[in-house]
């Protein structure tokens, strides 16, 4: 392979690896949008609580497991607590009202992340070796592929959840008509409750993974501003949209940066991910993969 | 820290915090800093670090010597999570409370936001290791003081350095070298003097810039890596630097080959990056550890009496809260000095600029401060608000910064003609008229002998 040509799959196989790592967020977004129609944009506020708290723990001393359990029972407490104290008795206000509650729990979070835990940076091993691999005159991450492997073994087992599972139908049934799950005697409360300890399962994964990648601290919840554009271009209903559209913006940005950025002037990927999902929306509004929204009049 | 302290701290976030101690029997007089501190947001582990060091040494001063002659220091936080309008709010709010010092905000926005308010209000502003370069002209600005070093100082420093490992600065000739910057004015500012110095020097630079915060750098990196550059001169803030050692690692490249700026030289920048880090160094105008005797005073004295600032006792001796300490130190001296002109009493802002722009310390007052090894020394006049402080640079080990070079001077003598002309433009452009520092060293000078001379 020429140089140049091993350089541009190294830039396209980089941008792909850390789209699943975009994909990772966005898919906490689109569980609890997928069931309740709400933006939750404290998703960031939870990937650094359950970084830190994993952190925290293990630097006290707890072994990986029990701290990653430990983790675990904490973020369940958490996602229902969001469920059960500030979106429940919200229940049918308009969906802005909703996502401004999201907004404040975000800040809530992220002051009481700090205030259990310290304002300290940590660094995050989990054991996974980050020295590239040469594959062909290819550098790719060893950590990266790790963590394409755990997103998409959530993917799978999302999937198989909502596919396969009595809850996962009533996810389901849920998304596609709220109405109709009532009045086939689904308990609305506890599906979003489910659904909101996913989305802590899920942060706690990405926390993880992101927090190995930038050490654990705050800037960790601006994760959510790489899966804002990954969103909007798969659909924010669609795991698989999360998934296709976080490859999509993740290869765009590194090639645009690489090969753009020296022509328009550089620092160009924090934004051109955006001018992609904003072009597209243009065209599709709800997504490569969301559903489209057809309202009776 | 315990959850206590961390809930006073989180409750009291955005309103001032009066501290200082309780005032004492005795003490005539007070002279205030108020501290646009950052205890919580994004940036609050450098914050805490910073303001901890600084508090601890007004502390010391306090304990240790009631105070600078008998004027006892104190001071309130004020919580600006590192935002420029909290940061303005803050010195709106604060600026009325008598006997104010200096500001040090510790914040290049909220420095930049102030430079107005504080000429008008004529008290100066203390921006130690960073802020404007061509703020170092004092002719133009008056009242604000980039001790130590300003960022083309910083960028002379480095290439000193990079010359040193070359074999000499000629060696550098031929050699290339990547800047990876921040992308915001903090991280442009040095864009045209590394233009210079690589003219200067014969190497060829590549600037790439990291967009705002920095959590994604494989692009950079890859593109680093087609330059096969000799060295990466990381200009980093935040989290920026510790994914810059991660990505490093990532596509190849060694981290004794990457040279931080002094944003980028804390723990708080290399704990994070893990093994990542081991081998990376970085520019620092003080050492980092407790070997220090100020250092050691603090810990007896400051900590001794239950007084400290810091909640982690480990951090006593880290980057952010060794050069807090310096910045004390700084402070403190200015009022001394200033307070050998004006009286051993409360002084204006106005005073107390006098006295930072005769802050001259020598190494052997360093050295009776008992920060031998911790600076090098300063001498800051009229025209020069920086001071010509030394650099050094450290490596870090996997646990520790290690010094692994000498104080090193920046080349003032090439950098002051673009200092100059940037100043002028500024001061064309908001009708200002320099200050004749000639004429009123002179006056100074005069003033001083006849003082001498009533005192016979």
């Amino acid at each position: 392979m020429s140089p140049d040509l091993a350089f541009l799959a190294e830039v396209v196989v980089g941008g792909l690896l850390s789209g699943v790592m975009y994909a990772l967020v966005a898919i906490g977004f689109v569980l609890i949008y997928k069931t309740s129609g709400v933006l939750n944009f404290a998703q960031g506020a939870m990937v650094l609580f359950a970084a830190l708290t994993f952190v925290s723990l293990t630097e006290r001393g707890l072994p990986f497991a029990a701290a990653l359990a430990a983790t675990l029972a904490v973020m369940v407490v958490v996602g229902l607590g969001v469920e059960r104290l500030v979106l429940r008795p919200l229940v049918n206000q308009p969906p802005i009202t909703l996502f401004m509650a999201t907004l404040g729990v975000a800040y809530v979070i992220e002051g009481a992340a700090q205030l259990a835990w310290g304002t300290q940076v940590h660094g995050l091993d989990l054991g996974i070796d980050d020295t590239p691999i040469d594959l062909g005159g290819v550098l790719v991450s060893r950590f990266d592929l790790f963590a394409a492997a755990v997103a998409g073994l959530m993917v799978a087992l999302l999937s198989a959840f909502f596919r396969y599972t009595r809850t996962g139908l009533a996810f389901r049934a849920v998304a596609d008509d709220p109405l109709a799950a009532l009045n086939t005697g689904l308990r609305l409360p506890r599906i979003w409750s489910a659904v909101w300890i996913a989305a802590g399962i899920v942060a706690l994964v990405a926390g993880l993974l992101w927090g190995a990648r930038l050490g654990v601290q705050f800037s960790l919840s601006l994760v959510v501003l790489k899966a804002l554009p990954v969103l909007v271009l798969g659909g924010f209903d669609s795991i698989a949209g999360a998934i296709v559209a976080g490859l999509i913006v993740g290869a765009v940005e590194k090639l645009s940066e690489v090969y753009l950025g020296p022509v328009i002037g550089g620092g160009i990927e924090g934004w051109i991910a955006y001018v992609a999902a904003l072009g597209f929306l243009l065209v599709r509004p709800s997504g490569l993969f969301g559903l489209r929204a057809v309202e009776r009049v | 820290m315990p959850l206590k302290t961390r809930l006073r701290a989180a409750l009291l976030a955005g309103t001032v915090v009066l501290a200082g101690a309780a005032p004492r029997a005795g003490w005539a007089d007070e002279q205030y800093f108020p501290l646009q501190s950052y205890r919580v947001g994004p940036y609050a582990a450098g914050g805490t670090g910073f303001f901890g060091g600084f508090i601890d040494y007004l502390n010391l001063i306090n304990a240790r010597d009631g105070g600078v002659n008998g004027v006892k220091l104190t001071w309130s936080e004020g919580e600006t999570q590192y935002e420029v309008e909290r940061g303005v709010e803050v010195y709106e709010r604060l600026k009325s409370r008598p006997g104010i010092a200096a500001w040090n905000p510790l914040s290049v926005g909220i420095a930049y936001a102030m430079i107005d308010r504080i000429s008008a209000d004529k008290v100066p502003l203390i921006t130690i290791n960073h802020g404007r370069t061509d703020s170092t002209d004092g002719r133009v600005f008056p009242y604000v003081f980039p001790l130590l070093l300003n960022p083309y100082s910083e960028t002379s420093g480095i290439i000193q350095y990079l010359g040193t490992r070359a074999g000499g600065l000629d060696k550098l000739k031929g050699k290339t070298v990547a800047v990876l910057y921040h992308g915001s004015p903090y991280g442009k500012e040095t864009i045209p003097i590394y233009a210079q110095l690589a003219r200067q020097y014969g190497f060829t630079v590549e600037q790439i810039e990291v967009p705002h915060p920095g959590n994604e750098q494989q692009s950079q990196w890859l593109t680093i890596r087609r330059l096969r550059p000799d060295f990466v001169v990381l200009r980093g803030w935040g989290v920026m630097n510790p994914v810059a050692l991660k990505t490093a690692q990532k596509t190849g490249f060694p981290a004794d080959r990457i040279v931080g700026n002094v944003w980028s030289n804390s723990e708080e920048d290399v704990v994070p990056a893990g093994d990542a880090a081991k081998g990376y160094v970085a520019i620092t105008t003080q050492a980092s550890g407790t070997a220090y005797p100020v250092i050691q005073e603090v810990v007896g004295k400051v900590y001794g009496a239950g007084n400290g600032n810091l909640a982690d006792r480990k951090r006593i001796g880290s980057v952010y809260h060794n050069l807090g300490v310096l910045n004390g130190i700084l402070n403190v001296e200015a009022v001394r000095i200033a307070q050998g002109k004006f009286g051993q009493r409360t002084l204006t802002g106005d005073e107390v600029r006098w006295g930072f722009e005769h802050l001259r310390l020598d190494e052997a007052r360093v050295a009776a401060l008992g920060a031998k090894g911790l600076f090098h020394s300063i001498t800051v006049t009229c025209a020069n608000h920086e001071g010509e402080g030394r650099v050094t640079f450290q490596q870090w080990d996997g646990a520790r910064w290690n010094v692994v070079s000498d104080w090193i001077a920046p080349d003032w003598a090439s950098l002051r003609p673009i200092i100059e002309a940037s100043s002028t433009a500024y001061a064309k452009e908001h009708g200002i008229t320099p200050r004749d520092c000639a004429a009123e060293e002179a006056a100074d000078s005069q003033g001083g002998q006849q003082a001498a001379a009533a005192g016979r």
